[in-house]
């Protein structure tokens, strides 16, 4: 007997009877009557800034600014650039910044969820120094049970909630914000 | 109302001034209150340390003990909590099933079913509460910390009535002493550890006595004060409630 | 580590507690998480409901398990996924090594994985020539050093920043005596940062599987499992069965349980949904029993594979802060690994269900409602039962059982008190009285309450 098969029939020789499966529903969840105010409390709070935008065109000229500085600027927000697509970690490594688009916001943690297709590159929102996300403030929702029914999970290779920057605390619970991932996190709301 | 007071076995050999205050009190009370004569030991020592197969005994002479009575009342929560969960006649299973409905920690019966409203008692010091676990968590005596829900304390209750009496928690509301039946001894340097540290935090809060509604905690806790010649004391709950 | 004779719990407690300051600043420590813990849930009316939830889907999938296995490797390998069966941690690691060597890999990253520490993997590998580079800042610290994690969630948590300014000194050339765990940080992250970008495989953890979708999520704060898996050519998730759940929507209870258990975030700072390789990429999943299917044929034991591995059952246990993580000489320790390893070794660690008060605070805290100290107590029973017990012990409970069980010989051995206080169970029938080591004795009264009541019954 192979171990897949052992392991299979163990499983039905020793589960117990089948119980029922919990119906899952919004109506005992907290609602927030202001959910960008609870996302930004939540959001900067672990460390993340938050920065309401009356138009986008302030993301685009930002993102000028710094390319024309010098600095490796990568833009998935108003460029579809296929060749991101190809670039290994070597080349991702050098990224300053790199600003995507999220598709929500849950306001109860203040994350964010981005699909495959609005990093451009997979390894992009981790790998890069500094990231920027823009979200459409329509777009928050209370909670993850709500987020789970908008979100497509199964319809893309990979997706991520991101909830500020990367962290540690594993020397002495000390909090050190840029572990391995960005140092840092801006969430524009628009 | 007919009570059969259950006296746990350290109780009755080292204690006996916590069974005669919490017999006192429920005269007081107005309850009419026995003392079974042939009761010994709840068994519990044995369980916990993995041997339930040898409570047979206690078992049986618990049942034919109190068997008789429409409440048995203890000053301890851990005893208390150990009849309720484990108590068994496979003889007359039900018999064992009536004495695990009717059994109840002192201060439950107090606030539960004697609704007490008033305490002619006096305890002019102040007193560091500990939360005894099995009492706690065991019996939902009080709320705990680490739940979501609404926050009570039956022991509290009672202390808030008695005149003069100064309350005050440690930091950490409601953590283990470190007592834990045979863990006293098995897991000594532990045990110790985390006995020292409660005391600390009362002593802190500069209390003149440490109170918990169980005795073994407070055995456990005596023992290290008095070795580290702590002018602090440690009492039973029922011995303050008593007191005039 | 592994190779050295073990200490029991109990003994090695009481090395630990030598240092008793080291031992207040590690409780101090932890409780500071289980603070932070509380101040998150406290937050969220919902909790409770929340934990309900979550103890049920569980419940429901492990009374259904062989069929959501089926169908997350149906699903997973609709999705381009690999799917391997490890029946225990040796197939594992075999497993492992035939990846590495058929693709010929040298460069290996590796995120936390509690499985792979249960399986000993970097031992395993080691003795084949091959080293993996932990990359969770925590288990780096702890692998150079050569050392197991202490802790499932902080696996550094027995460490000051001192020993870890030592350790990177030596082995990352920082500078001495630099303790700045700000400092310690950036350094370590340029260094396994060269790891990252060079890597050719990742083998990460996963924390849930979800069976409609075949996906499987992966949470981290620092970064590190996904630096790794979307850099490498070959991503391997090593998972142990009981990570499946039914839908993706209960990741919607679990991602809200999950960080705020551990560390009192409201989430990880990472959430990864994998779903399928990356074009180029090969993408492998081990699913290992070890035991696991054993312990669900344990009706009194089964819900600990409800476990999410969140550790509030550590930082909440008033002996694990006090003992430290290594004191329970297994990969998983607290109050949660003294219920799983009975079952994995029960004669190796008989200690461990013995090493709690029963205080109950474990099953408080636990996300899942696992009854942690009621199985403590379940599983004393069984060791008992099975005879992993000192024969001092049994001869002393003998002794106490047949006191106990006659009332007259009950109060004669009150009445000639030494006798009595031999007897009791808190001096552990031990020739050197051990309660006395550190704290008085009771005094014995004139009166037992029993007198006392026979002469005042009647006033």
């Amino acid at each position: 007997m192979s171990s897949r098969e052992k392991i299979l029939a163990t499983c039905t020789a020793n589960k117990p009877a089948l119980v029922d499966l919990p119906q899952l529903s919004d109506e005992h969840l907290t609602h927030y009557d202001d959910k960008i105010a609870q996302f930004k409390l939540i959001l900067e709070g672990i460390g993340g800034k938050v920065v309401a935008l009356e138009n986008i065109e302030q993301v685009k000229e930002e993102i000028a600014i710094h390319k024309q500085s010098g600095e490796f600027v990568v833009d998935t927000v108003f460029n579809t650039d296929d060749a991101l697509k190809a670039q290994t970690s070597f080349d991702l490594e050098r990224v300053d910044r790199a600003y995507l688009q999220a598709t929500l916001g849950v306001a109860e943690n203040g994350s964010v969820w981005l699909y495959e297709a609005q990093m451009g590159n997979r390894l992009l929102p981790f790998i890069c120094q500094h990231l920027f996300i823009v979200l459409d403030k329509a777009t928050l929702v209370d909670n993850m049970y709500q987020a789970y029914q908008k979100l497509q999970v199964q319809e893309t290779g990979f997706g991520v909630f991101i909830a500020g920057p990367s962290k540690t605390a594993d020397i002495e619970q000390s909090l050190v914000i840029g572990a391995h991932g960005a140092r840092s996190l801006t969430v524009y709301l628009v | 109302m007919k009570v059969g007071l259950f006296i746990p076995c350290y109780i009755d050999q080292f204690y006996p001034q916590v069974g005669i205050a919490t017999y006192q009190l429920l005269k007081k009370l107005g309850c009419d209150v026995d003392y079974p004569e042939n009761q010994t030991c709840c068994g519990q020592p044995m369980a916990n340390s993995g041997f339930s197969p040898l409570t047979g005994g206690c078992d049986k002479n618990f049942v034919a003990n109190f068997d008789a009575y429409d409440y048995i009342v203890a000053p301890s929560g851990s005893c208390v909590l150990h009849i309720k969960e484990h108590l068994k006649d496979d003889k007359n299973p039900e018999k064992a099933q009536k004495i695990r409905n009717n059994i109840y920690e002192l201060t439950e019966f107090l606030v539960d079913i004697l609704k007490v409203e008033h305490l002619s008692s006096n305890f002019p010091y102040k007193v560091g509460f500990h939360t005894s676990c099995h009492g706690q968590r065991g019996l939902h005596l009080s709320s705990m910390t680490e739940r979501v829900l609404p926050q009570f304390s039956k022991p509290e209750q009672l202390l808030q009535k008695v005149k003069g009496l100064q309350l005050s928690y440690p930091e950490r509301k409601d953590e283990c002493c470190g007592f834990g039946g045979t863990f006293c001894v098995f897991e000594e340097a532990v045990s110790v550890k985390m006995g020292k540290d409660r005391i600390e935090e009362h002593q802190k809060n500069e209390v003149d006595y440490i109170t918990a509604g169980d005795v073994s905690c407070l055995m456990h806790l005596e023992g290290i004060l008095k070795r580290q010649g702590s002018k602090v004391k440690a009492i039973h709950l029922a011995e303050i409630l008593n007191h005039e | 580590m592994s190779n050295l004779k073990t200490l029991d719990h109990a003994a090695a407690a009481e090395i630990f507690i030598k240092d008793e300051a080291r031992t207040d600043w590690h409780d101090d420590t932890l409780w500071f998480v289980r603070q932070k813990r509380d101040k998150a849930v406290h937050g969220i009316a919902e909790w409770e409901q929340l934990r309900e939830w979550a103890s049920e889907i569980k419940n429901h999938t492990l009374s259904n398990l062989d069929n959501y296995l089926i169908a997350f490797e149906k699903q997973a390998e609709a999705n381009g996924i690999k799917i391997h069966w490890a029946a225990d941690a040796l197939e594992h690691n075999q497993l492992m090594h035939k990846i590495l060597k058929d693709n010929n890999i040298s460069r290996i990253v590796k995120s936390k994985s509690m499985l792979t520490e249960e399986c000993h993997l970097n031992d395993y590998l080691k003795k084949q020539g091959i080293e993996v580079v932990d990359t969770d800042l925590g288990e780096r610290i702890v692998q150079l050093r050569d050392e197991a994690p202490s802790h499932i969630v902080l696996p550094a948590i027995h460490l000051k920043k001192q020993d870890v300014s030592e350790t990177f000194h030596e082995h990352l050339h920082t500078e001495e005596g630099n303790n700045d765990p700000q400092y310690l940080t950036e350094a370590a992250r340029q260094h396994l940062r060269d790891h990252f970008i060079q890597s050719e495989l990742a083998i990460t953890g996963v924390n849930f599987a979800i069976a409609e979708t075949g996906g499987f999520v992966v949470c981290t704060n620092e970064g590190n499992a996904d630096m790794g898996a979307h850099t490498a050519k070959i991503h391997v998730a090593c998972m142990g069965i009981e990570k499946i759940i039914p839908k993706t929507e209960h990741l919607g209870v679990f991602l809200r349980l999950l960080a705020r258990s551990a560390t009192g975030q409201p989430i990880t700072t990472y959430s990864s949904h994998f779903q399928k390789p990356r074009s180029g990429q090969e993408m492998h999943i081990i699913i290992v029993d070890n035991g696991r299917t054993k312990q669900l044929g344990r009706a009194d034991f089964r819900n600990s594979l409800k476990c999410i591995r969140c550790a509030a059952c550590f930082n909440t246990c008033p002996v694990y802060r006090r003992s430290g993580g290594h004191s329970y000489h297994t990969a998983v320790a607290g109050p949660i690994g003294s219920i799983l390893n009975p079952n994995l070794d029960m004669k190796a660690n008989a200690d461990l269900p013995f090493a709690s008060t029963l205080c109950g605070s474990c099953s408080n805290v636990c996300p899942v409602k696992i009854d942690i100290h009621e199985q403590l107590w379940k599983w004393r029973q069984v060791i008992v039962e099975e005879g992993y017990v000192k024969p001092e012990k049994k001869i002393a409970m003998k002794g106490m059982a047949w006191l106990f069980s006659n009332p007259k010989v009950y109060r004669w051995a009150g009445k000639s008190g030494r006798w009595f206080l031999r007897t009791m169970p808190f001096l552990g029938n031990n020739k050197l009285n051990v309660w006395y080591k550190q704290r008085e004795m009771p005094e014995a009264p004139k009166q037992s309450f029993h007198d006392w009541y026979q002469q005042n019954k009647n006033k």
